[in-house]
């Protein structure tokens, strides 16, 4: 039987890499991966407490974060492939466009 | 209370019952006459340059029409009778209603027949007299003025109206006085005019105003005034002293002593002009004044007719004793001008009889006084010069001038049977009927008039040419206003004549409660003292030299007359000097170091002021809008660079507050 703080313990540590890769990854496709670390880590904590807590309405919320995830990742991948033609370049540093 | 307007004292009328009915057409058109000649003037001046004869055509042609109007109106006023009175809102001050109006009777028909006939003359005179003058064109629109003003003053039934015309008479009267004002001697005669007889002017005003007053100011028309003193409304001592100011205007216009000065210096205007000036129009402006409102005059306490009489028979000797020693031939008219308007003037103050005298020689002086003056400015045409010293014989080289001058001398000395004769026959049977030293003091002038004549006929028609000129008669646009002139002194007088029925009483008087009889020891004993004074005169000068013979004889008198009694010299030294050099002198130094330093501190203050205005403005204001701009500026320029454009640094400060909260959160309970 898996406990709750560990599974708690690994949603912090999967969500704490997700930042880590959106803080400091320069590639563009990194950036929208480690997004959907963070929000699978989200994920990992509703089914937990869903599991925990015997209430379901957590999973429905799960289903919602993953369809979200799902377009969210199909816009941003399509920026990407914009900016790539444009630019031949998909690192986020030089994309700065909009500054003083 | 005789007359017109004590009928309608007694009757207690309304304004209203002064109109007849149905007055004919030029009783109710009277109003073009004087309308006529101001229509002209504007004519001549816009257009006169640029028209064949240099303009004076419209003039002429006015003053022609309004001359047979004039006759047309006199005719209709003995048709009909009645004055006629015809008045048109002009404005309203409060409570008082000025009318534009006329107000036709006999004596403003006959003054119309006077002043148009005398200005026809003139008008028609000028164009042979000042042909080849530099301001010809001008000279005929002020004359045409000068005749239209006299005839508003004619036919005024108001007195604001009446003033209207009488300023525009001293206008036009300073300006043609003055018409050769390239002599400073002549520019300043026709000031010495204006400011004299404005002295007279202003008195005269008051009357007016006190007039104005008599009704409550409610209307400034004569008869509303004149029905309010026939009502006995009006206090004594008020009427007197109006009475006494509308003299006032009477003595400056009509230049009685003391205000006569400037009449004989007015003699420096073209000759034309003393003619207008001196028989119909500016000096019969204030003798018409007086008998326009001669209801005041006898509604006033007896004491103001006295002084009218009184400065009258000064006037008339004192004029004629001057006009004995004068060598100028326009000053001896000038004089002798002053003798027979004082003659107006002083029978005036003996009640109604003396204004019909007043005014029949009125009548018959117009005509041969502007006869003696065209002919004396045919004379000076010929000789150039005004002194008589300068001429003489010259009877024969103009025969015209000769004759025609022959007849208004004898006019004007009062031989049977011109005009002089009829009109100073009436003076003395009136004067003789009220005031016996009237009666002494008009002989004695009519005396005198006759020989100081003699002495002018005789001394420049008579004897040797003692001048240096070519004498030759005058073109015909100056024979013939003589000749026409000479042909009404003779007629004139015969209207007045009793023994033919007098009939230019029925005209001055509608009603004519008194009719002057002839007396026939009056009009011998006046032959007489006319014959005396042509014989004394004939005596002295027939042998014609060219120094006057009495200049001798008279010795410091002679001096005395020169100097015209000293009292020229005395306005000089008491009045004129004080108040030219010392009291303008004090003005100009009040006006520069009070007047400026008063204007120049406040402007000093006021830029002080502005200085510290702008000061506060420049410093405080701008600098704070300013330094407000500068810091918003500067503090944007430093934010600027938190927007960097790197989406990672947003997030890195996105999730560093978020620990920063979640800090705060956790410690807070």
């Amino acid at each position: 039987m898996i406990r709750l703080p560990m599974v708690l313990i690994f949603s912090a540590l999967l969500f704490s890499a997700g930042v880590y890769g959106v803080l400091a990854r320069r590639n563009a496709v990194m950036v929208l991966m480690a997004i959907e670390l963070m929000l699978n880590a989200v994920n990992v904590n509703l089914v937990a407490f869903s599991a925990e807590l015997q209430d379901v309405s957590a999973q429905v919320f799960a289903l919602f974060v993953i369809a979200v995830a799902a377009a969210e990742v199909g816009i941003g991948l399509a920026i990407v492939i914009l900016l790539f033609r444009n630019r031949a370049s998909i690192n986020v540093d030089e994309v700065n466009l909009l500054r003083w | 209370m005789v007359g017109l307007f004590g009928v309608l004292a007694e009757e207690g009328g309304a304004a209203a019952e002064i109109v007849h009915a149905a007055p004919n057409w030029f009783a109710q058109n009277a109003w073009l006459v004087p309308l006529l000649p101001f229509l002209s003037a504007p004519l001549i001046l816009f257009f006169g340059k640029r028209t064949p004869g240099k303009g004076p055509i419209y003039g002429i042609v006015a003053v022609g029409a309004s001359f047979l109007l004039s006759l047309g109106v006199l005719w209709s006023f003995v048709q009909d009778g009645g004055p006629y009175e015809k008045a048109v809102e002009w404005f309203t001050i409060g409570s008082l209603h000025v009318e534009a109006g006329m107000y036709v009777d006999g004596l403003t028909a006959v003054m119309f027949v006077v002043v148009t006939a005398v200005s026809l003359c003139v008008h028609v005179y000028s164009l042979g007299y000042m042909h080849g003058d530099s301001r010809y064109t001008w000279f005929y629109f002020v004359l045409s003025m000068f005749t239209g003003a006299m005839l508003i003053v004619v036919i005024s039934d108001n007195v604001i109206q009446l003033l209207v015309g009488w300023e525009i008479m001293g206008v036009c009267s300073y300006l043609l006085i003055g018409h050769w004002f390239e002599e400073r001697e002549n520019s300043n005669a026709g000031i010495k005019a204006f400011i004299t007889t404005r002295i007279g002017d202003v008195p005269m005003m008051f009357g007016f105003f006190a007039l104005i007053a008599l009704t409550g100011f409610t209307s400034a028309s004569i008869h509303d005034a004149e029905e309010v003193i026939a009502g006995g409304e009006a206090s004594a001592l008020f009427v007197s002293i109006t009475a006494i100011l509308l003299f006032g205007g009477a003595i400056g216009k009509s230049a009685q002593f003391p205000l006569h000065v400037w009449l004989p210096d007015a003699m420096a205007g073209p000759t034309p002009v003393s003619a207008l000036i001196h028989a119909a129009t500016m000096v019969a402006a204030g003798v018409y004044l007086v008998g326009r409102f001669y209801e005041v005059f006898l509604a006033a306490d007896p004491w103001v007719l006295q002084t009218v009489s009184i400065i009258g028979a000064i006037t008339m000797i004192g004029a004629a004793i001057l006009a004995i020693a004068q060598d100028d031939i326009k000053r001896v008219l000038a004089y002798s001008t002053l003798s027979q308007l004082a003659y107006m003037v002083a029978i005036l103050g003996v009640g109604e009889l003396g204004r019909d005298a007043a005014f029949f020689h009125l009548f018959t002086h117009a005509f041969f006084k502007a006869l003696l003056f065209l002919g004396a400015g045919s004379v000076i045409h010929a000789v150039h010069s005004n002194n008589m010293s300068d001429m003489g014989g010259l009877r024969k080289p103009m025969p015209i001038t000769f004759w025609t001058m022959l007849i208004g001398s004898l006019a004007l000395a009062g031989v049977f049977p011109f005009a002089g004769f009829w009109s100073k026959d009436e003076l003395l049977i009136v004067s003789n009927k009220t005031e016996m030293w009237l009666f002494v003091a008009m002989l004695a002038t009519a005396i005198l008039t006759a020989y100081y004549t003699t002495r002018m006929v005789l001394r420049t028609f008579f004897g040797e040419y003692t001048g240096h000129a070519h004498p030759h008669e005058s073109p015909r646009t100056m024979t013939g206003p003589l000749v026409a002139l000479a042909a009404a002194t003779v007629g004139v007088g015969l209207l007045g004549a009793p023994q033919l029925g007098a009939v230019f009483f029925d005209w001055v008087y509608l009603e004519h409660p008194e009719e002057i009889t002839f007396v026939a020891w009056a009009a011998i004993v006046g032959s007489i003292g006319t014959l005396a004074g042509i014989g004394v005169g004939w005596a002295i000068y027939k042998d014609r030299t060219v120094v006057d013979p009495m200049k001798r004889r008279l010795g410091g008198f002679w001096t005395v007359l020169l100097n015209r009694y000293y009292i020229d010299d005395f306005y000089m030294a008491a009045i004129v000097r004080p108040v030219r050099d010392r009291l303008s002198a004090f003005v100009y130094w009040t006006n520069q170091k009070v007047l400026d330093g008063i204007v120049n501190g406040a402007a000093t203050l006021a830029r002080g002021l502005a200085r510290v205005v702008m000061w506060i403005d420049r410093t405080i204001i701008d600098g704070a809008v300013n330094g407000l701009g500068q810091i918003t500026g500067e503090s944007g320029g430093l934010l600027k660079y938190l927007q960097s454009g790197n989406v990672q640094w947003y997030a890195v400060a996105l999730f560093a507050g978020v620990l920063v909260l979640t800090a705060f959160f956790i410690r807070l309970p």
